[in-house]
């Protein structure tokens, strides 16, 4: 018996339709018992950031610039989001505008400086959702350092609250620490392919 | 060519193509493994480490367990509504710009991933680590097309460089040491510094520096998903090391392949799972890079992107009411960590890409039991998986539903029912209990008995039967 | 308190001493037990290797045999658990459901000897005398299906003359698991080996457990390396007492203290 030709979707759905078809289709109440609630711990943030060798700084927005100075020798090169507040920037690095940097431009550079959207205290974690203040996803990959400035304000004390912060359709990069690995004898250690150092400056 | 005919028949995974199945039963591969001293310590150091530090982090979070019970629950609910979800995250991956396929197994999803990388002029893909496109044999596929898979995950490529097969679902290297690791460096790492040592930073700076021109001038890259939201259309792919976002980053051309079974009805779900899966995977509070995106995103990362959704059996294991709870696993590899048979074993021993308690569990539903008949036999049944898992997967539970199914040596058969007859007949019991003390005749302790008795005996005496029985005193009394 | 013995199986026919010290031990501690004639075995080891069909019969069985006591125990925690965890399960599969009612209800009255002496009859001291350096195993289905949790280390602790030496990684599977170690017997083997360096190690000249089983296996390996440590019930321990009661260790030699 030789039947008409049909879709693989239209196979897939009337595969999983029987197959779930015992009393299935309504949706399952899920308990939501777990903390959504949370009050935001500045120095939790610090702790857990720390423990993942991040650098960590608080300084006031003033001192920016100096802590920027600071971190990266003169004459380093940065590439520099179109939207970072200029001010963040010392007089001592040559800045790299991403107006359509190239890959290896933005390889080559020394470091990249950014603002973040979010920050969570409790994993120690920031996201990066695309703003003008933070560019494209490529700006904070290639180049082996990463300064990221995150404001109070932007810290959450959990997973839940990051989530009700965040705009779906934007790409999001959450980054816990500097890149690392587990691969050898699941012992991590910091390093592979994204930047090897991260600092996060906080500001009050 | 599927036809009519064959809709709504759930349906297994097909033979001859990817990794689902042993060429041997587990008893036999686990015999090899167990008599290799070097994997035995490589295991052994591995699974203490990661248990203790996910122990850790797990009992830093006060609300552990109501957060798997949400992440249970989520499960659940997707499983009873899968269709409807997969047409809602098809519609909003289309709407945000990405292409949906549909792949009824894994031959149909090869074939639709390597014809969109040879529409690309590309003869060269790289991975991200994906347990589905191992299932699926996707890297031998496009090899017999001509197209070269780069494996950037650096187990993965310890692994391809090795000449080797993955033995872990997050550590695929997990059986090879630093030292094992330095010397397939060597040898099979084209330009690499010859005085590398054997310290774990040395090893991922030069992963670091062998793949990052490779990153920078592929055009294509293949990567699973973690999750994938209906809501919203948008995938997750959790890793550690930016070699996933520079998978997802880098390259012209995005294809995701994904097991139907991977898809959360909302955004707002993430906020459990991305609770649960780093504390019991890697042992993190979280993992250091978790990517989201939602079909293309002009000027940022690639312009073209394909969703590929898979079957490959997953209708047959939804079709099971008991056995559609392994759908619910998110692949942390918690129970292979603390199960005392994978520890011992590792995952070669168990055929299939999906090793240790899940694989156990998974593999046999994916493939039809008859084609994994050992695997649900492959565990003591002591409970440890069931407790670590963060969906809740009632993995005893599991083992001993699939057991039912399990085609049954005959000689077997017949001695259960025997017993079971005798155990309903109370005066046939009693006579069966009196010619257990025979066994004092079969030899000192036991020894000398036939299989499969004597597989209990090689390593162990068994006890001398009593005088007389509980039963026998209690009538004296 | 009239209390129904449910012996299991592998008690009654290869290690009664476990048994008979679980009646010496309640009758000590003023209680009555019975021991219903015509119960066999829980059918376990016919779920746990893939017969549920031919395990409703013993379910069965087991419902009528004990449904009439309102207090049942047994010295096997897995057994205990066979009831607790399979017998509705199977008799539901079976499509016998008024069967599934009762054994819920039979599972509810259904108790591991820990539990019974600590959550039911409120004791942990049951006044026994076992001057030994003794190691507890937990077992695995008493530690994750019954949660018996450290009931009989309290149990252990309250015994006099008693020496209770921690055993290291004692949560670890001792490698028994019914047939896999007959069917995974390399691998049961390789379990059993690290089980029996920590009890080594611990200096302990008993090992005690609330199963049978597991102590068959452990005490099976450690007769064939002649290591010298005995297996013994927890019942045993626990109807030990200064007038000089025995207990057997699970090589079937009977020791007198």
């Amino acid at each position: 018996m030789v039947g008409e030709a049909v879709s693989s979707r239209e196979v897939i759905l009337s595969r999983l339709r029987a197959a779930a078809s015992d009393g299935a289709g309504a949706p399952v109440p899920v308990p939501r018992d777990y903390r959504r609630e949370g009050t935001v711990d500045l120095d939790l943030l610090v702790r857990r950031l720390t423990d993942y060798r991040a650098h960590v700084h608080r300084v006031p927005e003033a001192a920016v610039a100096d802590t920027v100075a600071g971190i990266l020798p003169a004459s380093a090169t940065v590439v520099v989001p179109p939207g970072l507040p200029s001010a963040w920037l010392p007089q001592t690095v040559t800045a790299l505008p991403d107006d359509g940097l190239d890959n290896q431009q933005i390889a080559a550079a020394d470091g990249v400086v950014t603002a973040a959207a979010v920050a969570i205290a409790e994993t120690g974690t920031v996201v990066l959702d695309g703003s003008p203040d933070q560019g494209r996803r490529v700006l904070t990959l290639l180049p082996d350092l990463h300064i990221c400035v995150v404001r109070a304000a932007q810290v959450v004390a959990g997973v839940p609250q990051a989530l009700t912060r965040l705009a779906p359709h934007r790409p999001l990069t959450w980054i816990s620490g500097p890149s690392a690995t587990s691969d050898i004898e699941l012992n991590r250690v910091e390093g592979v392919h994204g930047p090897r150092t991260l600092h996060l400056i906080l500001l009050p | 060519m599927v036809t009519r005919t064959f809709l709504g028949i759930p349906a297994t995974a097909p033979a001859g193509v990817g990794h689902l199945r042993g060429e041997e039963s587990f008893p036999v591969a686990a015999r090899r493994a167990l008599g290799d001293a070097q994997l035995r310590r490589n295991l052994g150091h591995a699974t203490t480490t990661i248990r203790a530090k996910s122990a850790g982090v797990i009992a830093e979070v006060p609300d552990w367990q109501a957060l798997r019970a949400a992440g249970s629950a989520i499960k659940t609910d997707v499983l009873a509504r899968l269709p409807e979800l997969l047409e809602q995250l098809e519609a909003r991956v289309t709407a945000a710009g990405g292409v949906v396929h549909w792949a009824a197994d894994a031959n149909e999803a090869n074939a639709i991933v390597v014809d969109l990388v040879r529409a690309t002029g590309s003869d060269r893909v790289i991975k991200v680590k994906s347990m589905v496109t191992q299932e699926i044999g996707l890297n031998e596929a496009l090899e017999a097309a001509g197209i070269a898979p780069v494996e950037t995950d650096l187990a993965e490529l310890i692994v391809q460089l090795g000449e080797d097969r993955p033995s872990h679902i997050l550590v695929p290297a997990i059986h090879r040491n630093r030292a094992e690791i330095r010397e397939i460096f060597l040898r099979a790492m084209p330009g690499v510094d010859p005085g590398l040592t054997d310290e774990p930073v040395v090893l991922a700076a030069a992963a670091r520096r062998f793949l990052r021109q490779t990153f920078l001038s592929t055009s294509v890259a293949v990567s699973g998903a973690n999750f994938a939201v209906a809501q919203t259309g948008t995938l997750a792919v959790v890793e550690s090391e930016g070699n996933g976002r520079m998978c997802l980053t880098l390259p012209q051309t995005l294809i995701t392949v994904m097991g139907v079974e991977k898809v959360v009805p909302t955004w707002r779900d993430l906020e459990v799972f991305l609770q649960l899966l780093p504390r019991a995977s890697t042992g993190e509070r979280m993992n250091p890079y978790t990517s989201m995106w939602t079909g293309v995103t002009p000027g940022d990362g690639p312009q073209a992107f394909h969703l590929v959704l898979l079957d490959n059996g997953r209708s047959a294991v939804l079709a099971d009411e008991v056995g559609r709870q392994a759908l619910h696993c998110i692949r942390c590899s918690a129970c292979l960590n603390v199960c005392p048979v994978y520890e011992r074993t590792g995952g070669h021993a168990y055929g299939s890409v999906y090793p240790g308690p899940i694989g156990a569990v998974l593999s046999p539903q994916l493939t039809g039991v008859a084609d994994n008949a050992s695997l649900p036999y492959a565990s003591s049944l002591c409970g440890a998986c069931y407790d670590a898992c963060p969906v809740k997967i009632n993995i005893p539970e599991l083992l001993v539903h699939l057991r039912d199914q399990v085609p049954h040596p005959r000689g077997e058969s017949a001695a259960m029912a025997a017993a079971a007859y005798a155990m309903d007949h109370p005066a046939l019991y009693a006579a069966a209990q009196r010619a257990a003390r025979l066994s004092r005749l079969t030899g000192r302790r036991g020894r000398g008995l036939p299989p499969p008795l004597s597989g209990w005996t090689a390593s162990r005496d068994l006890p001398e039967a009593p005088a007389e029985t509980f039963r026998q005193w209690w009538a004296k009394r | 308190m009239r209390i129904a013995l449910f012996v299991t199986c592998l008690a009654d026919t290869m290690f009664p001493e476990a048994a008979k010290a679980t009646v010496r031990l309640l009758e000590r501690l003023g209680h009555e037990v019975v021991f219903p004639a015509g119960q066999t075995c829980c059918g376990q080891m016919h779920v746990n290797t893939g017969y549920q069909r031919d395990a409703v019969p013993l379910v069965r069985r087991h419902v009528r045999v004990f449904d009439p006591y309102d207090v049942i125990v047994a010295p096997s925690g897995s057994c205990v658990g066979s009831v607790r965890h399979q017998h509705a399960m199977v008799a539901r599969r079976g499509g016998d459901e008024r069967l599934a009612g009762r054994a819920e209800s039979v599972a509810g009255r259904t108790y591991e000897l820990s539990e019974l002496l600590v959550d039911v009859l409120g004791v942990t001291d049951v006044g026994a005398f076992f001057p030994h350096r003794v190691t507890y195993h937990p077992t695995c289905h008493s530690l994750r299906l019954l949660r018996v949790g450290d009931r009989p280390v309290r149990l252990l602790r309250a015994v006099r003359g008693l020496d209770l030496i921690e055993l290291p990684d004692a949560d670890q599977c001792c490698g028994f698991g019914g047939t896999f170690a007959v069917k995974n017997a390399d691998t049961s083997t390789a379990m059993l080996a690290d089980k029996m360096r920590h009890v080594l190690s611990t200096g302990a000249e008993v090992c005690t457990a609330g199963d049978s089983s597991c102590l068959m296996h452990i005490g099976g390996g450690l007769s064939r390396m002649r290591a010298g440590v005995r297996t013994v019930h927890l019942a045993e321990v626990l109807a030990s007492t200064a007038q000089g009661e025995s207990a057997t260790d699970h090589r079937g030699l009977v020791v007198r203290w």
